[in-house]
């Protein structure tokens, strides 16, 4: 089996300068790809190399300010990218003053918080660039106490020569460092020695949040700016009319009422350039509660848009229906699409003849609906746009996949834009979309002032950009002695399905199939923490969970005994996963939940593991069921990501996605009726709550020197997986439609 | 003209009356630690204190505040030293960071009520309160260990 390789840089680049006023700065840049290997289908990731840049600076008074260059979404890369600088610089932690980096209009590509992909595009260039830091303060000291180089050593920001007794900070000796030459090929530290990586550090913005500094997009202010909000459409699938604004414009602190369009007819559009709604109702004012007020004078009609076309880039055209949607319909219509011929993803060995020849046969069809992201901070964007330049500030996971549309959108070089990037109030993918960004561009420009354009929660909740609805099939074959000898996964949704061919238990089946299908829809989608993974493995590990039952098999011994199969004789090509480091979190999560001992009997248990974004990830959830309602009351977690950057911030990031994976799991979901969202603002759209999250979830770390790998996502994808299994051990019942307590209920009531 | 007294301090707002406390205190005010999450007293992130309890400013009315003492946030303690926010230090409990102020907000009523809350103590106080990134296990621990510390005179 071949391991998963990383993209990493394979080039990178270090420049050094002095600082005004004495020190030394280093840049250091890298090329980086992004591994994006959940890609949305319907949009065209950009597949190249970017340039990724950042910088070290150290004062004479030995300050040592680090830049983050990633934008930071809570998954703590303020701290952790830092600390992969200071441990190669040798520095010590508490010198080290953390600065958001801002987005380089000219230089860099995407500074990107997405995919898991952090740690993976910087782990290096990071590491290089405090390494030769270190070795340039080295051989300033080494010159000016005449003395080689070899003989000084560094510790916690200090330089030292042992045998004359000579010392300094790294301060005192950052001005000289300035003017020697970059090293080459700098001898990086041995994993083995690390101080400051592997050991645990509070989150550098800890502070500042706790005492409500403004950290966010909608805590941005500058002298004059005005608030913007939009209107859109009740509906997907329906544009603007008409509008009145007389009684709006009549409104105290109301500026300026006006219909704005997002892209020209043709307007070539960038991968994550979504047009949900192109026809905006604008309404700006002086503050925000004034503005709130005024929007409910409008008086507006809509009308259906009809079917309407989408270009992308490359001229790619694509029609988007305008049918007005009603969740009813559209399952319906996945079951209908469910049995027409579906394209094949991946084929091996003789299914159909596999099938034909079973004993037994288990087939499954599981159903997710649309989740909403639901960031607590509602998109927001700053901008203040001039016929110069244009200056936007907010939250966003991907500074330069906008940046080239609003330099098309403002008609200003990408050297006339500032990106500025904000801490943001959550992201889950949707940040890495940039309408709100354009919309407040656009806005700005028009009424020639710096301008806050803020969704409310319900603009937020029914704009779109959705986790999309999905279904698959599964069908295992059994023979006689109960032997699983086929497997068959067909997977479709709206607008996309969540089938991974070559993952697991692709390459442990001797016969297996994969298809897919999708069916087009005007509501639109997006990256939601592990995409696609976020329902494959909510559907696979259920039904593996039910397979593993029918042959009378331990779930996970089931799982451990394909993982062997895949590791010593691998079906087919291309397999897409680690069938060691799966094998090995499984194990860690049995040993550590003492999965088979009696104490844990008063629970139901149940077990999920997945690999996605080049991380691994078991649970075993304990759920109790309480005057009806399930309750997930402790959770044993394993993961394998490589070295651990920063143990307890990511013991701290696999807690969340528990809960969050609970939570969606069993409560999540947005339905329509006629295209109108069902669920507008947290009354309606059922969130986990303080109660409902477990009390104990302890996380276990493969021990390994591997390099790291991102989780933000690898946990998230199986928690779905074990609450379903789990649900059943205490129910009876399999759960095969999301959320489960809409199944749940039924069963009650039943 | 409304005269509020906001962290001990007063100030002589011109606003629409109707306006809710939270706007007032981001946009009139600046005080921008006061989060807008959903607007209808659903998710907690616009938590203060009006006159000791915790109440959502987003749908609270700025006339109805006016003689009456609020305490945000940005007024709970001096340099970040009340217990509840030196124990979310400690267990470093933030990811994204924007419910924590309205989390802290609630808690701190909690813990001046009540010196050893129990399990289902928390529970009640802390329902209204979403925390989108999951960090309620943590949010329980930092509250029990400020209670500690509240009780040591921490």
């Amino acid at each position: 089996m071949e391991d998963i390789k990383t993209n990493y840089s394979r080039r990178s680049f270090l420049k050094s300068s002095a600082l005004a006023g004495g020190g030394l700065m280093i840049s250091f840049s890298a090329l980086a790809k992004f591994g994006l290997d959940d890609k949305v289908s319907g949009l065209e990731l950009p597949d190249q190399w970017y340039e990724l840049t950042g910088y070290i600076k150290i004062t004479p008074d030995n300050i040592i300010k680090i830049f983050n260059p990633n934008p930071e979404f809570g998954q703590n890369v303020m701290t952790s990218l830092p600390m992969i600088v200071t441990e190669e610089l040798d520095a010590d932690w508490k010198q080290v003053v953390v600065e958001m980096g801002q987005h380089d209009s000219v230089k860099l590509g995407p500074q990107f918080t997405g995919g898991s992909n952090s740690m993976r595009m910087y782990w290096k260039p990071l590491r290089e660039a405090g390494a030769a830091a270190r070795n340039m303060l080295m051989q300033a000291a080494a010159q000016t106490w005449s003395v080689p180089v070899e003989e000084v050593t560094t510790k916690a920001g200090m330089l030292y020569h042992e045998k004359s007794g000579k010392s300094g900070t790294y301060g005192s000796f950052a001005s000289k460092a300035s003017s020697i030459p970059i090293p080459k090929g700098v001898k990086l530290k041995d994993v083995k020695n690390f101080k400051v990586v592997r050991s645990s550090k509070k989150n550098v913005e800890g502070l500042k949040i706790v005492t409500g500094k403004p950290l966010f997009g909608l805590d941005y202010k500058v002298e004059g700016m005005l608030i913007a909000m939009i209107e859109h459409p009740p509906a997907f699938g329906m544009k603007l009319r008409s509008f009145d604004a007389s009684e709006a414009l009549k409104m105290p602190g109301i500026k300026d009422v006006f219909s704005q369009k997002l892209y020209e007819d043709g307007f070539e559009q960038g991968g994550f350039d979504t047009r949900t709604f192109n026809d905006l109702l604008v309404v700006v004012g002086n503050t925000t509660w004034e503005v709130m007020k005024a929007r409910k004078k409008l008086k507006v009609e809509w009308e259906p848009a009809g079917d309407t076309k989408n270009t992308m880039s490359g001229k790619r055209e694509v029609v988007v229906p305008g049918e007005l949607e009603s969740t009813s319909a559209q399952l319906e219509k996945m079951k209908e699409y469910a049995s027409k011929p579906a394209q094949q993803l991946r084929k091996d060995g003789d299914p159909e003849t596999a099938f034909k020849n079973a004993a037994k046969i288990i087939e499954r069809t599981y159903n997710a609906p649309f989740l909403a992201h639901n960031c607590m901070e509602p998109m927001n964007f700053f901008a203040h746009v001039t016929n110069e330049k244009a200056i936007v500030a907010g939250p966003l996971q991907a500074p330069g996949w906008s940046e080239p549309t609003l330099s098309k959108l403002l008609n200003l070089p990408a050297d006339k834009i500032e990106i500025q990037m904000t801490r943001m109030g959550g992201g889950f993918g949707l940040r890495a979309y940039g309408h709100y960004i354009y919309e407040a561009a656009l806005i700005s420009k028009k009424v020639k002032a710096p301008v806050k354009l803020i969704y409310t929660r319900e603009d937020d909740m029914t704009y779109g950009i959705y986790r999309p609805m999905y279904t698959a099939t599964y069908r295992a074959a059994l023979d006689a002695n109960k032997n699983l000898i086929a497997f068959h996964v067909k997977g479709g949704g709206i607008p996309e399905n969540a089938v991974h061919a070559n993952r697991f238990p692709a390459g442990a089946i001797d016969n297996y199939l994969a298809e897919g299908w999708q069916i087009p829809s005007n509501i639109t989608i997006g990256a939601f923490r592990a995409p696609r993974s976020n329902f494959a493995a909510a559907a696979e590990q259920s039904f593996l969970d039910e397979v593993a039952e029918a042959m009378g098999k331990d779930p996970i011994d089931f799982r451990l005994e394909l993982l062997k199969r895949a590791k010593e004789n691998p079906v087919g090509k291309n397999n897409d996963y680690n069938a060691d480091r799966y094998a090995e979190v499984l194990k860690l999560v049995k040993e550590k939940s003492g999965w088979n001992s009696l104490e844990n009997k008063k629970y139901s248990r149940g077990v999920a593991a997945y690999f996605c974004h080049n991380s691994y990830a078991a649970h075993v959830v304990d759920l109790i069921m309480r005057d009806g309602q399930p309750y997930v009351e402790r959770v044993t977690s394993a993961v394998d990501c490589g070295i651990v950057i920063n143990p307890d911030a990511a013991i701290n990031m696999i807690q969340g996605a528990v809960v969050d994976g609970i939570g969606n799991a069993l409560y999540g979901g947005l339905t329509h009726k006629n295209g109108v969202a069902e669920q507008n603002n947290f009354h309606r759209y059922r969130m986990i709550r303080f109660h409902e999250a477990p009390k104990k979830i302890d996380v276990h770390f493969v021990q390994n020197d591997i390099d790291p790998t991102g989780l933000g996502e690898p946990p998230f994808p199986p928690v779905f997986g074990a609450v379903a299994n789990a649900l059943y051990k205490n129910t009876g019942n399999r759960f095969y439609e999301q959320p489960f307590i809409l199944q749940l209920n039924k069963i009650s009531k039943a | 003209m409304i005269t509020l007294n906001i962290n001990n301090k007063n100030y002589n707002v011109d606003v629409d009356p109707e306006t809710p406390l939270l706007w007032v205190l981001r946009d009139t005010l600046g005080l921008v630690g006061t989060k807008y999450g959903c607007g209808i007293a659903q998710c907690g992130a616009c938590t203060v204190h009006l006159n000791g309890q915790a109440v959502r400013s987003c749908v609270t009315r700025v006339s109805s505040v006016a003689g009456r003492k609020v305490v945000t946030i940005e007024g709970l303690s001096e340099k970040g030293e009340h217990p509840l926010q030196k124990a979310w230090i400690e267990l470093d409990v933030p990811q994204c960071g924007y419910c924590q102020g309205g989390q802290i907000m609630s808690a701190a009523v909690l813990i001046r009520e009540n010196k050893n809350p129990t399990e289902k103590d928390i529970d009640n106080a802390m329902a209204g309160n979403i925390c989108r990134c999951g960090t309620y296990l943590r949010i329980r621990k930092a509250i029990q260990l400020a209670a500690e510390i509240q009780r040591k005179g921490g």
